[in-house]
């Protein structure tokens, strides 16, 4: 048998329409919705410490509205996604709340916590957990900032409990990306938690449609021949030799060996190695047959055991950050948008609110990538864009402060600042650690949706 | 540092875009920056694995002040993904810049000049 598990969002802010449509046109087993990126657990985490019923992805709300009917009605597909964000059980609650009123308070709605880390890192520490920056080896204690999230990354296995537990409906907080379609795998087949060269497998499936639209013909460069309007949204259909992508028929976009490529090796590091707590896979096998039109078979994914240790991402605050731009127009506008934000730079300082980090950008004149290009003699416009950031929340509102007056006491030629100040934005610090397997331990709590309280 | 006036390449220029002969695509892992880039044949790729080098392509991106570019090989898929750490200035909640996330340096690095090679035909038609 084949299992067919589609995913129709790759991050919190995904085109809202797309689980229904995918749901409606792709005959799925399973339906996956990722919404977490590091800084959306950070920027949820914010959201919860203002309301303690927040910090959940509340897209999936609605989309769980539009999915009703085919709940109602159809066994399939089942749901799993991450939207619990650093509250699963507030999410759940929502869900559940959502579902009761159409009538739909039988569904059993599964939820996997155990993945946040932020209340026990000192308990952490204290049992020998240094809780090193992966990236330079540097102890967690000499950084003595608020820290706004930790989280690791739980794998397949609390899904697959939920699964078997009966959930229609599997609400996760932070796990892997990959681990939301391995679980439903697992699940279905049976595979032992050994079974590497299968997990890979399975891994490589999640991996490639954990960004949605990207693996078939979003950000491509070659986009001029394919309809992304109606772009359809990624299935892998998995069985036990084989993995194969594709989308539903009559859908915009495109599944070929390049897109999936690109979408393998999309934010990864060694493809020998790449990294789940399901297991370590080596892609560098990997081969791709175009097996018909928009459909992609891959084999040949290598398991290794799984790292000893869970990943887990933590975040903190590292002062303020705030950016605003205007246009400046005409004949000297390179030079114009240089002297205008020197000017900024200046006042700021006169006001002693110099800011410890001062970016200045010509958005226009190949700044968008630093050092790339000198900006072309007959430029007649540019957008000029400055952010600053500061450990002193006052010299960044004074930043914020400094655009609206350029418009009567600078240069002329200015434009685009009637929206107001720019907001002042806490700036986040990214910390990835490790910590040991068995110090972390994942819950599962399965309930009808009638029996999730508010 | 690589800065570029931007020129529109000749017919008979002594070097061509990589995006004559792959594609690329470009994201962030905290910090660090990966560059995928795909040959569009076999012959494109071989030549890849030649100019294609680190050091290349850590000169063409010396304006972000990565800390090392390392190149990984995927010869199955014709592809190669190029490992940009410490390239984001903070990353996605702390870089003050347009691009936090490193999306555009895909793009860019699609104009990164290369030798003109012989056999530029043959690179281009896939497989």
């Amino acid at each position: 048998m084949t299992l067919r598990i589609g995913n129709a969002a790759g991050f919190l802010g995904d085109q809202l329409d797309a689980p229904r449509q995918l749901v409606q046109q792709g005959q799925l087993d399973y339906l996956t919705l990722e919404y977490l990126a590091e800084l959306t657990m950070a920027i949820l985490a914010r959201a919860r410490q203002k309301d303690p019923r927040a910090g959940y992805a509340r897209d999936f709300i609605r989309v769980l509205g539009n999915l009703v009917p085919s709940l109602y009605l159809e066994p399939t597909p089942r749901i799993v996604t991450n939207a619990g964000g650093v509250n699963p059980r507030g999410c759940a609650a929502a869900a559940a709340g959502q579902l009761a009123q159409r009538g739909c308070g039988d569904v059993q709605i599964g939820v996997v916590t155990g993945d946040d880390l932020v209340d026990r890192l000192e308990e952490l520490h204290r049992d020998g957990c240094p809780l090193a920056n992966l990236d330079n080896g540097q102890p967690f204690s000499e950084t003595r900032a608020p820290v706004v999230c930790a989280n690791a990354y739980l794998g397949a296995r609390p899904i697959v409990e939920a699964l078997a537990g009966g959930a229609r409906i599997v609400i996760t907080g932070r796990v892997a990306d990959a681990s939301l379609t391995v679980g439903p795998v697992v699940h279905q087949f049976g595979w032992e938690w050994d079974d590497w060269d299968r997990l890979a497998a399975a891994s490589v499936a999640g991996h490639l449609i954990e960004c949605g639209a990207q693996v078939t013909g979003g950000y491509r460069h070659e986009w001029r021949d394919i309809n992304l309007e109606n772009v359809g949204y990624p299935i892998a259909e998995v069985d036990d030799t084989r993995v194969v992508i594709t989308k539903p028929p009559g859908s915009g976009g495109i599944v070929n060996r390049t897109t999936v490529v690109e979408q393998l090796v999309y934010e990864t590091g060694d493809p020998a190695h790449y990294l789940t707590p399901d297991v370590d896979v080596d892609m560098t096998g990997i081969t791709l047959h175009d097996e018909s039109k928009d459909r992609v078979e891959v084999r040949g994914a290598r398991g290794r055991p799984a790292p000893a240790h869970f990943k887990v991402s933590l975040t903190y605050q590292a002062g303020f950050m705030a950016s605003g731009q205007l246009v400046v127009y005409g004949r000297d506008c390179v030079e114009r948008a240089r002297g205008v934000a020197e000017i900024v730079r200046q006042r700021l300082a006169r006001a002693k609110a110099a800011c410890e980090e001062f970016h200045v950008e010509l958005l226009g004149a190949g700044e968008g990538v630093p050092g790339m290009h000198e900006p072309p003699d007959d430029l007649r416009e540019v957008v000029l864009r400055i952010a600053v950031r500061d450990r002193r929340q006052e010299s960044v509102e004074r930043f914020v402060e400094q655009f609206a007056p350029l418009i009567t006491s600078g240069p002329a030629g200015l434009a685009g600042y009637a929206t107001g100040r720019s907001p002042v934005r806490p700036a986040l610090a990214y910390w990835p650690t490790l910590v040991p397997r068995e110090l972390i331990e994942p819950h599962v709590d399965v309930r009808p949706a009638s029996e999730w309280p508010d | 540092m690589a800065r570029h006036k931007t020129t529109a390449s000749t017919k008979h220029a002594a070097t061509i875009a990589l995006g004559e002969i792959s594609t690329a695509r470009s994201g962030d892992k905290g910090n660090h920056a990966n560059i995928g880039v795909v040959a569009r044949s076999a012959a494109a790729y071989d030549f890849l694995c030649q100019e294609l080098t680190p050091q290349r392509v850590a000169q063409y991106f010396a304006g972000l002040g990565a800390s090392s570019v390392v190149r990984y090989e995927l010869p199955n898929l014709l592809a190669m993904n190029f490992v940009l750490e410490n390239a984001l200035a903070g990353g996605a909640s702390l870089s003050l810049r347009i691009d936090t996330q490193g999306k555009l340096l895909g793009t860019a690095m699609l104009d990164l000049p290369l030798p003109r090679p012989k056999n530029l035909a043959e690179m281009q038609s896939a497989g």
